[in-house]
């Protein structure tokens, strides 16, 4: 049984429509991201599924009650917020404690589970002060804390870590996926930042204009995008116009200017029906650069100008023309990187490559 | 240079502001029968005949229980106000907010004799209710300004946070919303306590006869001769007014402290 179900989600703002009928199933336990670029729909979404707002038209199902006409205070949810929403003038442990007394919970028994969050957040001694007391990072374990010590239906987070700073955030993100597994509660996440998604995620919803883009794993969404929304929103992408020619067995030739004819895979091409124009896209860091001649095998090669260097560390973006077309690369350093001007082999095996059609 | 002299400038403003104040409460410790220097000695003579004063008596507990009532109802509206205008979308609210906030702009004459030509009008007579009707209403727009700066900055997402813990729109105003804006609750009241305790003129146009509040009592007193008992009244007056408001900034001070904020 799936813990929400999303049918026909239809919400307008007057004349605006933020999220156009959307229909989604989340798997119990499971950890879901909608992931999208601001104004995107997706925390519109989650605040539907909280009961902070009402759908204009469509149903929500949380474990398979009707709730669209239930308000919040009665769904059983547990919202973990941007900027932590910790009650100030109520210590850490009356914080934490906040929701049970709305539960039948003895006053023992309440102690125990409250003890309990903390310790599972990793802040077991800071129960008698006041949020104010405790830095971003800790405010947000407790803001946690609260939400998963009442045993919600759902664990809703709405960009928990985007108030944090960027080390922290990094730890915060392990550790919340962490906690997650541990007690197994069904997680919308909501985010801006792939970068969360895909190592959070056991599913992506990428969102665009109140639409839904694409629905998958993160290896899915980010290896096999369905647009070039999606393409482009997820990672560093080239996207080069195409012809799709005749599937033969499972290959499928995409005539690439510049590239001659790649054959990839079937499978990385699901949304391309036939033949015709196409969009082939190849992920910055799947373009490899070499030394002319120095190309591996089984990869196809053809030669280009380095123009601009952007050293980064472990890795360097490059941005290489081939022909007419800039190309965008980022290889991990071996050695010492190409210099701009330098000529070099521009290769990519047609594994690496992905197919959508044209105008998506 | 320039420092000494802002700074003999700024003692010189304060004298000017605070000396009346001074020599009024020095001379309500005067035994002379009449309330001008030179001292002649130190005596409680003017509080004790204050203390005896059926009349003053009288005017006191009715300015406290009138600055009371009004206190409590001007918060009670001032609070509901604020929280429709700033938690809730009602159509007009910048019109509303206008409205209620304009006793302030307008002069107090002039609201005065407007309601009381409005009661002739209506051909109601004056009464204890109408002067706390009147009290209410130019108190109210300072209980308004003050909780609603405070509950623009009370975060929306504290109040969901409560509600998706299982608190009712009730309880979480009960438990989280109040709380949070106590301070300014209290603050507003103190307000309308001291505002309604301290006025004379919209008091003079709507007290029904033989009502007297103690500004009122005090203006009455003057007419006829200036005793010292006026300088006693006024030194309980200035303890009241000026007390008051610093004992509820304590009181809110050491509980903001008790939070660590």
């Amino acid at each position: 049984m799936s813990a929400v179900t999303l049918t026909d989600i239809v919400k307008r703002f007057g004349d605006f429509t933020a999220v156009h009928r959307m229909s989604l199933e989340i798997p119990e336990g499971s950890f879901l991201t909608l992931l999208g670029p601001s104004g995107c729909g997706k925390t519109t979404t989650l605040r539907m599924v909280a009961g902070l707002l009402d759908p204009t038209e469509g149903e929500i199902q949380i474990k398979g009650k009707h709730v669209t006409n239930v308000p919040i205070h009665k769904r059983n949810l547990g919202i973990v917020f941007q900027n932590y929403a910790l009650f100030p003038h109520k210590t850490v442990a009356d914080n934490v404690a906040f929701g049970l007394r709305y539960r039948d919970v003895s006053a023992e028994e309440a102690k125990r589970r409250v003890n309990e969050a903390l310790e599972l957040v990793q802040l077991p001694n800071v129960g008698d002060r006041y949020p104010k007391q405790l830095s971003g990072g800790q405010q947000q374990r407790i803001a946690l804390a609260r939400a998963i010590v009442i045993e919600p239906d759902v664990l809703l987070l709405d960009e928990p870590l985007s108030a944090l700073d960027a080390n922290l955030r990094e730890d915060m993100r392990v550790e919340l996926k962490r906690i997650q597994h541990r007690i197994g509660v069904t997680t919308i996440f909501v985010t801006h930042d792939q970068s969360e998604a895909l190592a959070m995620s056991d599913q992506i919803v990428v969102m665009s204009d109140g639409r839904v883009e694409q629905v998958g794993p993160p290896e899915e969404v980010y290896n096999t995008p369905s647009s070039e929304f999606v393409a482009n929103f997820l990672g560093a992408s080239n996207i080069l116009p195409a012809t799709a020619g005749q599937a033969s067995g499972d290959t499928l030739p995409i005539e690439v200017g510049g590239f001659g004819s790649i054959a990839i895979p079937r499978d990385r091409a699901p949304a391309l029906n036939g033949s015709g124009k196409a969009r082939l896209v190849v992920r910055a860091e799947k373009l490899l650069l070499t030394r002319p001649g120095d190309a591996p095998a089984g990869s196809i090669s053809v030669d280009g100008t380095v123009e601009t260097v952007d050293y980064q560390g472990q890795a360097v973006r490059y941005f290489v023309r081939v022909g007419d077309t800039q190309l965008q690369a980022i290889n991990m350093i071996d050695g010492r990187p190409f210099n701009e001007g330098d000529s070099v082999a521009v290769s990519l095996r047609p594994r690496d490559c992905a197919a959508l059609p044209e105008g998506t | 240079m320039g420092w000494n002299l802002i700074r003999t400038w700024t003692l010189l403003v304060y004298l000017f502001m605070f000396l009346p104040v001074a020599v009024v409460v020095l001379l309500s410790f005067n035994a002379s029968q009449f309330g001008s220097f030179p001292m002649t000695g130190f005596s409680l003579r003017w509080f004790i005949e204050l203390s005896q004063n059926e009349a003053i008596l009288r005017a006191f507990r009715t300015s406290i229980v009138l600055g009371l009532m009004t206190a409590t109802i001007s918060t009670t509206l001032g609070v509901l106000a604020s929280l429709a205008l700033v938690r809730y979308r009602v159509p007009g609210a910048n019109v509303i907010s206008t409205l209620l906030i304009a006793p302030i702009l307008v002069p107090e004459v002039v609201l005065a004799v407007a309601l009381l030509l409005f009661l002739n009008f209506m051909s109601i007579n004056k009464s204890f209710t109408l002067l706390l009707a009147g009290h209410v209403i130019f108190t109210l727009p300072f209980v308004i300004l003050v909780v609603q700066a405070r509950l623009v900055s009370i975060r929306r997402d504290v109040e969901e946070a409560a509600m998706s813990l299982g608190a009712s729109p009730r309880q979480t105003f009960f438990q989280i919303t109040l709380p949070l804006m106590l301070p300014a609750v209290l603050a507003g009241a103190l307000f309308a306590f001291t505002i309604s305790f301290d006025d004379i003129t919209g008091t003079l146009f709507w007290k029904p006869g033989g009502v007297e509040t103690v500004p009122t009592q005090i203006f009455a007193m003057l007419r006829n001769s200036i005793s010292p008992e006026i300088n006693a009244l006024g030194t309980v007056m200035i303890l009241l007014t000026v007390g008051l408001p610093l004992l509820g900034l304590a009181i809110a001070r050491s509980a903001s402290t008790k939070r660590g904020s």
